[in-house]
């Protein structure tokens, strides 16, 4: 397909969408103004419409495909979400807009803070992190503050299981931490013996997904959180699985001090092709003199019957109709800080905020159950059609591991050649060669809002490919062989780059 | 049940299969002490009819101000076709484009981006976004850090005449890997940044065009002064002003190594600060430095044209502790709307946004200083932003207009008490004469009371 650029014509324009009125260079001083304009398209209102939705046909989405992507929890993205994020009046706030003209969308977000709260079991929430990564670099801010704050600097090193996201080591790199690998035992379980043994008194604190990056549930966790806390050292929780246990176990009843939760995986924000996400952290008592900056509070009012207040109390007198505000480093004169110019992403925790309410108290138990129903039913389905589980002992949570070691060795099958044909059959590939430790694999996460017959379509191709990898590798190695391109040169894209179209 | 399709003789037949029980035997290797119970602290499910009039309810409790506030943020029109488009489910629900034949539609998409920021902004190479304007300027100071080999000093300078949330996220998201910052001050009266006498060796060097005041600066002497220092010069731009404004590339003798900014104002709605996007480019010796996704064009099997993500051995998925950031994703569907933004106002229509910001700015700042008491504070050359000082504090007089529907600007006595009583104000194209006219009249009877 062409590119924009190559659609354009000098002087053509979406004329309707300039201002009425010429531009009036001379008001920019000469010394600073622009020697010629720079070379934006120049098309038509329906140029530019019919390109961009020409250009949406050549994805994969959820609204047009299942996604089974180990990890990402691609899950429906209730439209009723959008519609309501996008009300005129949330869109057209202005982030500093006056308290008094916000109350409504901080009702939200406080609401949005206490549910949030209750789901993980931590004492406060802050919804400002932008992504999942930058809830993990809050969270081990949190923990580096906490320490520093009880002037113990000795502490230089978080542990991290071998299986974890590579965000979690690139995490504790940019707070200044060295991160130190622990492996994981054939069970899929964290090596106690050697976790033992890594402990001590430079352990700032461990970075653990539960149920892991297996597929598996960490049962000794009461045990590894002792085991750390013994030595000194705070657990972090990676909420990339918390779809996984919502409803159904805690991670603040698990031990963990800090954690973050994706909500554009568990609270069905959309991915959007790589973002906006969203990263709130939760943390427990400890840690909360430390929360990131800003969060929204309460203000004590004779409506509140008494309960006690989640944050800090406000001092400020008022109208009762104004009960919600910032809090800031005023309130919180050790908090880690800023970490974006407002407030996160604003929109996005709008819209958790709907499907929050939309699930309400059973739909959020639901999650867990139908998610790892979907993933159990999976899981069965592909051991009986042949595939090699990575944990065949074990269930399934959300998620399970199917490996082609085997296949690789008997007939040079590869996870990329499952995955590419599974594009040709209409399916968007599971995540492959994640985790790191287990050859040739493929992560497979249903989530909840599939329905039986999608699995069984699924399952169906699955079945396919292997009776083709008998019969005509072929098919597999050339795969896709009907979308827009098929396998793409990934290593003359990095050696010769290519990075922005110029005039031919 | 909301969003589960399953019905009981589905369930039946799936435990039939799996060999279990129930449901709840699925959760067995859990153990039972770490079970959670009824969360209460969740209220009842609402439906979509329920949840849509709370909204309503909220959203009309908040109302509408006729908005005269920047300071970071920036109403301007937004074309119908750009959110219709950008929400459509192939953009809105996809993935990160890892299985990049399953992408080409938001490849090929981040492919055009990247080539109008590097011709925006005047340099080689883009990414494919940063989280926001804030984020994207603490790692482009990361990055000249990494990437300024005739400079190891971790010291960076910044201007004072910079958004303060801006240097605040700085320090948060830099300080633990040993930057320190140091301020150059701006001149009181122009409200310029006049480049230090002090012979301090940054190893970056920040420059804001326009400043948080809306000041323009002496770019090119700054960039000059940075470069013989030793230091990269790390431009922060507003994308709206570079329809007008010199390109960062080619500011001083050099150009800029490093440009990046607040991408709101192409597309994204203001909606209470998000989600909006960083942009970051430069030169293209800097590439393999650079944090965040970037698309290249290749070839498939075939010979035909494609796209993919690329110099992915930067990023944390595969360097693992030695990335150059945590970051995984970009801000892919506000960057979607500003590509589409941007292929609908054009180069021409860009620049009647930013000179009909400037006039209407001009406009307000004329209406208002007629008022007794009130004047600008600086003298400099402005883009679409001005300051101005008042007789009396500014914060109850915001509470005020906000009272009769205006939202005034923002507040610089807390962040900036060495300028009085003073207001940031703004007024982009979408301001009417009308408008102006109404603050400079509500604004006059406060003062006059």
């Amino acid at each position: 397909m062409e590119l924009i650029f190559e659609l354009s014509s000098p002087g053509r324009g979406a004329h309707a969408q300039h201002p009425p009125v010429a531009a009036d260079l001379s008001v920019v001083p000469s010394a600073l103004r622009r020697a010629s304009p720079p070379k934006l398209p120049e098309v038509s209102e329906l140029q530019a419409v019919r390109h961009y939705t020409q250009l949406s046909r050549r994805n994969f989405s959820i609204d047009t495909h299942f996604y089974p992507l180990g990890s990402c929890t691609m899950k429906y993205n209730p439209r009723a979400c959008n519609r309501l994020a996008m009300l005129p009046e949330f869109l057209g706030r202005h982030p500093l807009a006056p308290e008094s003209h916000s109350q409504g969308y901080l009702a939200c977000l406080y609401e949005l803070q206490e549910m949030l709260r209750e789901v993980t079991g931590m004492a406060a929430v802050s919804l400002t992190p932008m992504a999942g990564a930058q809830g993990e670099f809050a969270g081990v801010a949190m923990i580096r503050a906490y320490h520093r704050a009880r002037g113990d600097e000795a502490r230089r090193e978080i542990l991290v299981p071998d299986a974890a996201h590579g965000t979690n080591p690139a995490t504790a790199t940019m707070l200044g931490y060295v991160a130190r690998e622990i492996p994981t035992n054939a069970q899929g379980d964290v090596d106690i013996e050697k976790l033992k043994a890594a402990v001590g008194p430079q352990t700032a604190g461990i970075m653990l997904t539960n149920p892991s990056t297996l597929g598996v549930f960490e049962r000794r966790i009461k045990e590894i959180a002792g085991i750390v806390h013994a030595a000194g050292g705070l657990l972090y929780y990676d909420g990339a699985n918390l779809n996984a246990i919502l409803g159904k176990v805690r991670p603040g009843d698990m031990g963990f001090d800090v954690i973050h939760m994706n909500l554009h995986k568990t609270f069905s924000t959309p991915h959007g092709g790589g973002g906006p996400g969203a990263g709130a952290v939760g943390f427990s008592e400890r840690l909360k003199p430390f929360m990131p900056i800003p969060i929204v509070g309460k203000a004590e009012t004779r409506s509140d019957n008494g309960s006690s207040p989640a944050f800090p109390e406000s001092r400020i007198p008022g109208p009762e109709s104004r009960r919600y505000r910032w809090l800031t480093e005023k309130d919180l004169p050790q908090t880690i800080g800023r970490l974006s110019a407002f407030m996160g992403n604003a929109g996005v925790l709008l819209r958790a905020y709907v499907y929050a309410r939309m699930l309400g108290r059973e739909g959020m138990h639901r999650v867990a159950e139908f998610a790892t129903l979907n993933a159990n039913y999976l899981q069965a389905r592909l051991k009986a059609a042949g595939y090699d589980l990575a944990f065949p002992t074990r269930r399934a949570s959300h998620e399970f591991i199917v490996t082609l070691k085997k296949q690789k060795q008997e007939l040079d099958l590869t996870a990329t050649d499952v995955a590419k044909r599974l594009l040709d059959h209409g399916y968007h590939a599971p995540t492959v060669y994640f985790p790191l430790l287990v050859p040739e694999c493929l992560l497979i996460e249903p989530t909840e809002t599939e329905d039986l017959q999608t699995l069984d379509a699924f399952v169906e191709a699955m079945i396919s490919i292997w009776n083709e990898a008998r019969t005509d590798m072929s098919k597999l190695k050339g795969a896709p062989w009907t979308l827009p391109v098929r396998r793409l040169d990934d290593v003359r894209c990095a050696r010769q780059l290519d990075l922005r179209w110029t005039p031919g | 049940m909301p969003f589960i399709p399953h019905t009981e003789p589905d369930v039946k037949q799936m435990l039939e299969r799996i060999g279990a029980s129930s449901i709840e035997a699925l959760f067995d290797e859990i153990p039972a002490d770490l079970r959670c119970g009824k969360l209460n602290g969740v209220p009842e499910g609402l439906s979509e009819m329920e949840i849509t009039r709370l909204m309503s309810e909220r959203a009309k409790q908040d109302g509408q101000l006729v908005n005269f506030c920047g300071a970071g943020a920036y109403e301007h029109h937004i074309p119908a076709a750009v959110w219709e488009i950008t929400t459509r489910g192939e953009f809105y629900s996809a993935y990160t484009p890892y299985q990049a034949e399953a992408s080409q539609g938001t490849l090929q998409l981040l492919y055009e981006f990247q080539t109008m920021m590097s011709e925006l902004t005047g340099m080689e190479v883009s990414n494919a976004s940063l989280y926001d304007g804030a984020t994207a300027l603490a790692e482009a100071l990361l990055m000249a850090a990494r990437a300024n080999d005739r400079n190891t000093s971790l010291q960076v300078l910044l201007p004072r005449a910079l958004h303060p949330y801006y240097a605040e996220v700085v320090c948060s998201c830099t300080a633990a890997q040993g930057l320190t910052v140091e301020t150059m001050a701006f001149d009181p009266g122009t409200g310029r940044t006049p480049a230090p006498s002090t012979g301090s060796t940054p190893t970056a060097v920040v420059i804001a065009q326009p400043n948080f005041f809306g000041v323009l600066e002496d770019v090119d002497a700054l960039t000059d002064w940075a470069h013989a220092q030793g230091a990269l010069v790390v431009a922060l731009v507003n994308p709206t002003s570079l329809a007008v404004l010199k390109p960062p590339g080619q500011w001083g003798s050099k150009g800029a190594d490093i440009v990046c900014g607040e991408g709101q104002p192409l597309g994204s709605p203001l909606s209470s600060g998000g989600p909006y996007f960083g942009f970051l480019t430069a030169r293209k010796a800097l590439a393999r430095q650079m944090p965040g996704r970037i698309v290249g064009r290749t070839v498939d099997l075939d010979g035909k044209q494609g796209f993919a993500l690329t110099l992915q051995a930067r990023e944390q998925h595969i360097r693992r502790a030695k990335a150059t950031s945590n970051i995984c994703t970009n801000q892919g569907l506000l960057v979607t709307a500003a590509t589409i933004y941007l292929s609908l106002v054009g180069p021409q229509g860009l620049a009647k946004v930013a000179t009909a910001s400037m006039g209407n700015t001009r406009t307000l700042v004329n209406a208002l200083s007629d008022l007794p008491g009130v004047g600008e504070a600086f003298s400099g050359s402005r883009f679409h932003e001005a300051v101005l000082t008042l007789p009396r504090p500014v914060g109850p007089l915001l509470e005020k207009l906000a009272h009769a529907g205006i939202f005034g600007g923002f507040d610089l006595s807390s962040h900036f008490p060495e300028l009085g009583h003073a207001l940031l104000v703004c007024a982009t194209e979408t301001r009417t004469d009308s408008d102006i006219r109404r603050y400079a009249d509500t604004l006059g009877r406060l003062l006059a009371s």
